[in-house]
């Protein structure tokens, strides 16, 4: 497939963000259970900002994959049948509640709703924060399903899509949460850098099981079949036409296999081998460690964009069998 | 049910191109408006076409065999490109099974086109939304064409009618004693969409001759060929006989 930036950026940038969500409730949860320092309330309402901004404009790149974004809209009316159309819909409902969640926050608005027996009280925040992990896990699925729905493109195609998507972007939010905490509370650096290592390399083993999946492959649809005569050798002579079409285009990456192999180590050592050793050294770090961290999440999140382009480029949709050969 | 589909004849077609001009014709002359057509004169022409015509060679030099192949839209009997329309856009007609896109709801966003395992969807470059074979379908229906012209523009302009059109679902429609009797088959059916289109596979005409067949078998005394024969040098009977 041709990896289009808009649709790179958008799996990207929302995961981070999604990611950064469920660090900021993970402390708060931990913090409510007395396991970590609470922060102050400016650490909750930055890192829903930042979540914000990085949801905003994932949305944003979005609109560049549409041929007519004005009728943008009209996506959310076929949820029945289309995870396109439901990660439409879940995705300004979880930005909603990143919105909610991050006021509620800022102005240390809080009530206890309710009590549950052992005089717990059920605070406004952890229940906005329920929801809004219900909702970042609502989208992880949605934007996954999107492209292992199709099961024409066999490399998308597999449950393995979904854990990963889920994998890498809650990996990339932990360590910008990470870098946050360093900035803002740095009592919760080894509690984020722990578990953005852990996801780090929990997304590695099941981004390395994906393309060990991948690289045995058995194509289902063959020359053979795709234009029904049962002749072991077939060549294409003509594909009907000279120049080039959207079938050309959109289905190609149009790059050699020695540049895919590229993308691949290179996604491979700057979305999971640098970011691990920078989080660990953070970690073990005397001195101020923002700075490592920032780096940690940059380098990441553009391993991420690599190994999204990588995951485009690699699936091979069997359309191709039909335009093999110009004349 | 009516499911209207082509049958396609790869005995017969000898890939003039006749049906794809044909259809660029009819189809940018539209309501719809035109299908674009981008450097047509210049170093590499680009643009939409509901209907492609390749060609293949099967076998190896010099057995080989060229098969021109029309390639369009197959109006599948489960289109998958179909339920992943999240604008809807993309439509199955219930009451004659045409698959269609309404061009007025089309966001654009390709995602049909990943779900289709056949290539046939084309994004209009100018128009900015997906596009396809309509099977003519404001053609088809048209009270002012006479009913014999009353046929998608492809099948009017082949010219060794290697295009049959009709409704699959009739046991007695031209298409489906063709596909019945002379083997139509459909494209990729490991995926379950069903094609509606169907293909008539190459067929070759050979009788086979024996000896026997030659020398008249059933003659065992062998009469005619005790028949005094003429010498090779001798007249023959067309002038005058020697027996």
């Amino acid at each position: 497939m041709h990896p289009a930036f808009s649709v790179l950026f958008l799996t990207t940038l929302i995961g981070a963000g999604q990611g950064l969500f469920l660090a900021l409730f993970s402390v708060e949860a931990y913090a409510e259970l007395g396991l970590v320092p609470a922060p102050g309330s400016d650490f909750f309402a930055i890192g829903s900002l930042l979540s914000l901004g990085l949801l905003g404009l994932g949305l944003f790149a979005s609109f560049f994959h549409l041929g007519r974004p004005e009728r943008a809209w009209r996506t959310a009316t076929k949820w029945r049948t289309s995870w396109l159309s439901r990660e439409v819909i879940v995705l300004p409902a979880f930005m909603g509640m990143v919105f909610l969640y991050g006021l509620a926050h800022w102005l240390q608005f809080n009530p206890p709703l309710g009590v549950l027996p052992g005089d717990n009280f059920v605070l406004l925040t952890v229940l906005l924060g329920i929801l809004g992990t219900l909702l970042a896990f609502a989208l992880f699925v949605s934007t996954a399903m999107i492209y292992a729905a199709v099961k024409f493109l066999q490399e998308w195609h597999s449950p393995l899509t979904v854990v990963n998507y889920t994998l890498l972007g809650a990996a990339s939010g932990f360590t910008l949460a990470t870098a946050l905490a360093a900035w803002a509370e740095t009592g919760l650096v080894p509690f984020l850098a722990g578990w953005a290592i852990i996801l780090t390399l929990l997304g590695l083993v099941g981004r390395v099981t994906s393309l060990i999946r991948n690289a045995r492959i058995q194509p289902k649809s063959t020359l053979q079949t795709a234009i029904g005569i049962k002749h072991p050798a077939i060549q294409q002579k003509s594909q009907g036409f000279m120049g080039g079409s959207f079938n050309t285009r959109e289905f190609f990456h149009h790059r050699s296999p020695a540049f895919l192999r590229a993308v691949k180590w290179l996604f491979l050592i700057s979305a999971f081998a640098i970011p691990t050793a920078l989080l660990a050294l953070a970690m073990v770090m005397t001195v101020d460690p923002t700075n490592v961290l920032i780096a940690a999440f940059v380098i990441q999140y553009l391993g991420l964009l690599a190994e999204r382009w990588f995951f485009f480029a690699q699936a091979n949709h069997p359309q191709n069998l039909y335009y093999q050969s110009v004349s | 049910m009516t499911q209207l589909a082509l049958v396609i004849d790869l005995n017969v077609c000898v890939g003039c191109q006749a049906c794809v001009t044909s259809c660029k014709e009819w189809n940018t002359s539209g309501e719809a408006g035109p299908l674009v057509d981008m450097n047509p004169y210049g170093a590499d022409p680009t643009g939409t076409f509901f209907n492609r015509v390749q060609t293949f060679e099967v076998g190896e030099f010099p057995n080989t065999e060229t098969v021109h192949f029309p390639k369009s839209c197959l109006h599948c009997e489960e289109p998958p490109c179909v339920p992943v329309c999240p604008t809807g856009a993309s439509y199955k007609r219930k009451e004659d099974g045409i698959v269609l896109v309404d061009y007025d709801k089309c966001i654009g966003c390709k995602y049909c086109s990943w779900a289709c395992p056949y290539g046939v969807r084309e994004v209009d470059a100018q128009r900015r939304v997906m596009t396809k074979c309509t099977l003519c379908v404001d053609r088809i229906y048209d009270q002012d064409l006479p009913e014999w012209d009353r046929k998608p523009a492809c099948v009017r302009a082949c010219p060794t009618n290697a295009r049959l059109y009709g409704d699959i679902h009739d046991p007695n429609s031209v298409v489906s004693q063709a596909i019945r009797e002379n083997g139509g088959y459909q494209l990729m059916p490991e995926w379950g969409t069903k094609p509606a289109n169907h293909y008539l596979p190459r067929r070759k005409t050979r009788i086979t001759v024996r000896e026997d067949e030659l020398e008249r078998a059933d003659n065992p005394l062998k009469i005619d060929s005790q028949l005094p024969k003429p010498g090779r040098d001798e007249p023959s009977l067309d002038d005058v006989t020697s027996w």
